[in-house]
Parts: structure tokens; sequence; C-alpha cells
């Protein structure tokens, strides 16, 4: 399991303040706070700063790994800035990048990048003809990812694949289509791990954490195995460990048995 | 009018099916198709832009509520054309160059015709230049541009910048809309509205015409 810290997001208040008043002990500390929760990248999207994008970028990440000894996941559409954000990490550990799609434009511009810094790439799967709807959809456009990014080079293994994850909201079917899309993959390709977002598919309804958290549960029995979330969530966090735990990806039950003892699952 | 309440009600229940059959008995009463749309169907549809502002509706809701509308627009489109009275105001909707996203666009686009506006949708990926034409073509009172990148949300002025160079600015308001745009975006670059939600998208189109 790799978990995703998405908190350090300039959409966030809390994270637009901090870069109005280039707070770097706040941002770190969001940072940090985030690691020993569990998560094991701390996202990195600043895309709201339209002006000035790959220099807050660059802030970011120097303040980030120069305190913080974890992983980063440079977060952009956006190629300036994810070679902004690249070439300022002060750390050796592998980076990831969110995101590449299937447009061949985005495609020939950020491939580049996954080869020289060797990271680990979240592949979206959405091509120039748009979002996916279907299962087919999403199964086509995965396999060209996987194949051109392996061809480039890219091992299994640093490809996170996206199902993109749409509002049950709007389309009835849009969970289920993802779901289905997993079981697919896992037979597809079984070294190639997929990731997603949790939020997306709750939008524009009510008591959305319930929805998140369900989703997560079906998503992992599915086949995900990494996800984009907020680490400080101590209930999405508890499942995590406790799904883990029934899926036979916890040896012993060890993980689940820390999260007690580290008080996870105290109110 | 009891008719009218009831047409009300059946919108925001997002029954279809009521609304038309309501529409029809209201027209055989002699109720005047202007009168139905503003204060039945209309009326409708602002309670539920109003719960759905207060978190007491839900994107569903509205979309059923929309669909409702639309039945009941149905009944009474070929009776307001022949009386003579203003049509709808006209909205021209698409995602801009270079982004593909859809989904809030669709929204914005079934909320928009669910409270009467004609909307044509040119799709995602828009060209500026296509932007152009479909004003030219239509003759939008809006022309509404998506845009969910960052990387994209530049394109919003580059279609503005367009259509001052064509000399069309003035024939038509631009609203813009998008995770990554702002209120201070849409001053930034000359823009007329912005809108965060589908609901207030709407209810800004019809103020701005």
């Amino acid at each position: 399991m790799l978990i995703v810290g998405e908190l350090i997001n300039s959409s966030r208040s809390m994270i637009k303040e901090a870069l109005e008043k280039m707070d770097s002990t706040l941002i770190q500390e969001i940072a940090q706070k985030q690691v020993e929760a569990g998560a094991h990248y701390i996202d990195v999207n600043c895309g709201t700063q339209v002006y000035n994008e790959p220099e807050i970028m660059t802030w970011l990440v120097k303040t980030i790994s120069d305190k913080v000894s974890a992983p980063l996941c440079i977060d952009s559409p956006n190629p300036k800035v994810l070679e902004a954000g690249l070439s300022s990490i002060n750390n050796n550990f592998q980076p990831m990048i969110n995101s590449i799609t299937a447009e061949a434009k985005k495609f020939s511009e950020v491939i580049p990048l996954v080869v020289e810094y060797k990271v680990k790439v979240i592949a979206l799967c959405m091509d120039d003809r748009g979002m996916p709807k279907t299962t087919e959809d999403r199964l086509q456009i995965a396999d060209k990812l996987v194949n051109d990014l392996v061809l480039a080079g890219v091992k299994e293994d640093d490809i996170h694949l996206d199902p993109l994850v749409q509002p049950v909201s709007f389309d009835s079917q849009a969970g289920v289509a993802v779901l289905e899309t997993l079981l697919k993959l896992k037979e597809l390709y079984p070294r190639v791990h997929k990731i997603c977002g949790l939020s997306n598919v709750s939008f524009g309804l009510p008591t959305r954490k319930i929805i998140n958290q369900t989703f997560m549960i079906q998503t992992m029995t599915a086949g995900m195995d990494s996800y984009i979330l907020d680490p400080l969530d101590k209930k999405m966090m508890g499942f995590i460990y406790s799904s883990q735990a029934l899926l036979g990806k916890d040896d012993f039950c060890m993980n689940y048995i820390s999260a007690h003892r580290k008080g996870i699952y105290t109110e | 009018m009891k008719v009218l309440n009831e047409i009300s009600q059946a919108l925001q229940n997002g029954d279809a099916d009521l609304v038309t059959e309501k529409a029809q008995e209201a027209i055989s009463q002699g109720i005047s198709p202007s009168n139905i749309l503003n204060d039945g169907l209309l009326k409708g549809m602002s309670i539920i832009g109003v719960k759905f502002k207060n978190n007491e509706v839900f994107v569903p809701e509205v979309l059923i509520a929309a669909r409702a509308m639309h039945f009941g627009l149905n009944i009474l489109k070929p009776i307001l054309v022949n009386t003579g009275i203003k049509p709808f105001a006209k909205v021209v909707l698409g995602t801009v160059k270079g982004d593909l996203h859809d989904i809030g666009k669709n929204l914005v686009g079934m909320v928009m015709m669910g409270s009467g506006l004609e909307v044509i949708d040119v799709g995602i990926d828009v060209h500026e230049d296509k932007f152009i034409e479909a004003v030219k073509e239509h003759k939008p009172d809006i022309l509404a541009l998506s845009a969910l990148l960052s990387t994209t949300m530049a394109e919003q002025k580059v279609v503005i910048d367009t259509l001052i160079k064509a000399g069309l600015r003035d024939t038509v308001k631009v609203m813009i809309g998008g995770a990554p745009v702002t209120e201070q975006y849409c001053r930034d670059i000359g823009a007329d509205a912005y809108a965060t939600d589908a609901i207030s998208a709407s209810e800004m189109a019809r103020k701005l015409v």
C-alpha cells in the first residue's frame, strides 16, 4: 500500500495563506504531520498560483525537502512546473509525478521528465478523445499507457494507473465502471500499480466522507493499491489498515495492531 | 393557482411525468404559457436552487428537477413561440482548447437547459476560432467557457482576446468557470461573470441578459 498525502495543495485555504506569507514552518509542519500519520509520499500542488506556478513549486519543494525526510509527489498539469519541482528536490528519495496522460502532446512533453528523473508516475486513463466513460474506454487507454511507458524504459513497478474516478451523483454507473476496470487491470497488468483520489466520487452528494470511505474499501478489494488522500483523516486511515489485514496484505496483522496502539481507532 | 403550485411541487420532486400532465392541465384551464413558466416551472426551479445552496438538496436531485423542467418546457414551447413571446436567452457553452474535461460543463449545460435557457454545447477542447464561429453562427446572448486545469484557464483569456479582435466582444456576455478559476481571475481577463457551480452559473446567465 502506498499513500500519497494530499494536504499541500494551494486550493486549500490554509496552504493558500501560508503561500501568501511564505510561511515555511507551516508548510514543513503539514508535510511532517502527514509522514507521521502514515503517508509515504507528500503531494505538492500549487495549481491555483496561475501566474507563477513554477516559482512557487520550486519554493515549496525546497522548503519541504530541506526539513522533511520523505519523497515528494510533484503535482501539476504543466510540464514546466513538473520540471521546476523535480529539479529542486533536495533529497535522495525517488520522486513521483502527478501526472502523465495518453494525450499525445502531454505524453510527449512529460515522458522525458519521467525518464530523466527516474520517477514513479501517475498515469491518468484519459486520451485525446476526452474523459473515459466506460470500462472499455479505460482499458483501451490503460493498455496504450502501459505499453508506451514500458517502451520508453519505465519499469512496471513505477507506473501507477489512475482509472479516473468520476462523480456518482452525475452518472450512477461511475463507481462500478472503476471497480470493473480494476478487476480487469489486475488480470492484465498484475505488476502495474493502481492509484486514485477518493473525493471525486462523492462530488454533489451529502455526507461525502461515508461515500469516500466506502469507495476506498471497494476499490482496494478490486485491486487498488495506492491512494491520494488526507492521511490525517483517522477514520480513513483506520479503514486502510483494517482492509489491508482482511485482504491478506498485512502479515500477522501487525500494521493493524500497531495502528490500534497508535490510537487510530480511539474516538 | 392550485395547478401552478402543483407544477412547482412536481418539478421539485423531479417528477417529469406529473410536470407534463399538470402543464397540459394548466393550458387547458386557459392559464397563459408565460404564467405557467414563471409561476410554475421557474418558481419550482428557483426553490431547488435555494435548497441546493443550503445543502438541502443535492446534485442528483437538481438533475432530475432539470429533466422535469425540460419536459414541462416541451409542452410550453410550441405555444410560447406562437404567442410571439421573446425566446429564451441563448448560451454557447464549451470547454477551452487543450482541456478535455466535460463533467462540470455538462452539469452546467443541463441545469441551464433546465432553467429554460437554450444551450448550444460546442464540446471539449474547443479552439478559440471555433468559439468565434459559434458566436457568429448562433448569435448567443452568453458565451460560457469552462476550464479545469491551471494550464488551460489561460485559454479563457485567449477566447476573450479573440472576440475583441473579431469585433464581437460587445455582442455577447462571457461567463467563465472551472476548478482553478476565481472571481479575481474573471476580472483580470475581462470576463463578465464567474460562477462556482451549475446552479449559480444558470442563475447568473439569466441575470446577465
